[in-house]
């Protein structure tokens, strides 16, 4: 069996990493970063409006209601980031029937049964990684990071609207098991932050996944390298 | 994997030239068309492969992926 490196690509490296080259490559130490930068921007968006409302009220208690406006954009702010970060499990619009079936059967030779009975509860995948937990939908994927506490949410997707849901899936499967880190690093971050934000935003049926996922990074231990 | 759910482009033995040959046509010209091969190495892990393996007992066809 012959692993291939397109040129200027070390084996095992997702080719597609090739179309994003200026990107450093995500590993853990990187993501640890990234998610601090997202916390820092979070307090940095929401502080000066808890201030505001803050000071508002301690010049001049009349001024409660202009207050809870500033109030409530420092509850909003981070809200709508949440919203983006659960946004990419969004499911697409289904194919017909008949591929999504065929498509169905291939996810379901490529995982195992307790995978195959939680994606047909909840519409996506759940695959141990060396990076924590991930969660793979249509378009997109969230990593649950040892601890369980903190979601990173990756816009990734096939370019082709045509394939079924189950072929969509598959497809990132089949790279994230290629190259995590790869995989992480071609991905776009929407979002990186609480878990009960993310959880609280996501549509309803894709929740138990999301707990299923928090408890195995909470429970696993490390991961194997991939 | 298509737009079908997946299609079968060639099955082999490794005891038959001839259908190994017809695989390995096959699956040059869905390389030149822009797939990429995978053939699953264990629980949780693939591997791409350029030339076909003919010892495997699936090879996949995968699209590029893309950040969205």
């Amino acid at each position: 069996m012959a692993a291939v490196a397109p040129p200027g690509l070390a084996p095992g490296v997702l080719p597609e990493t090739a179309a994003v080259y200026w990107r450093p490559r995500v590993d853990a130490a990187r993501l640890q970063r990234i998610g601090r930068l997202w916390t820092l921007t979070t307090v940095a968006h929401v502080l000066p409006f808890v201030l505001a409302g803050a000071a508002l009220i301690w010049l001049e208690p009349l001024s409660a209601p202009v207050a809870l406006v500033c109030l409530a954009h420092a509850y909003v702010i981070p809200a709508l980031y949440a919203s983006r970060g659960a946004n990419v499990m969004r499911p697409a619009r289904r194919r017909d029937a008949t591929s999504e079936r065929t498509a169905l059967g291939l996810l379901g030779d490529l995982v195992d049964h307790a995978e195959r009975d939680l994606h047909a509860q909840t519409g996506v995948v759940l695959e141990r990684g060396a990076l924590g937990t991930w969660l793979v939908g249509e378009s997109g994927a969230l990593l649950v990071r040892s601890g369980g506490r903190r979601v990173d949410c990756w816009c990734v997707g096939v370019p082709d609207p045509e394939l079924p849901s189950a072929d969509r899936i598959a497809h990132l499967l089949l790279a994230l098991r290629t190259d995590e880190q790869g995989f992480a690093t071609v991905a776009n971050l929407a979002f990186s932050g609480s878990r009960r934000r993310v959880r609280a935003r996501l549509r309803p049926e894709m929740r138990p996944a999301l707990d299923a996922a928090s408890s195995r990074a909470r429970t696993a231990g490390p991961a194997p390298s991939m | 994997m298509d737009r079908t759910g997946h299609s079968t482009l060639a099955e082999w033995q490794a005891d038959d030239p001839a259908a190994v040959e017809a695989a390995v046509e096959a699956f040059r010209r869905e390389l030149d068309r822009g797939y990429l091969a995978m053939v699953t190495t264990g629980p949780g892990k693939a591997e791409q492969v350029r030339e076909l393996p003919v010892d495997a007992d699936t090879v996949i066809l995968r699209k590029p992926i893309a950040g969205g």
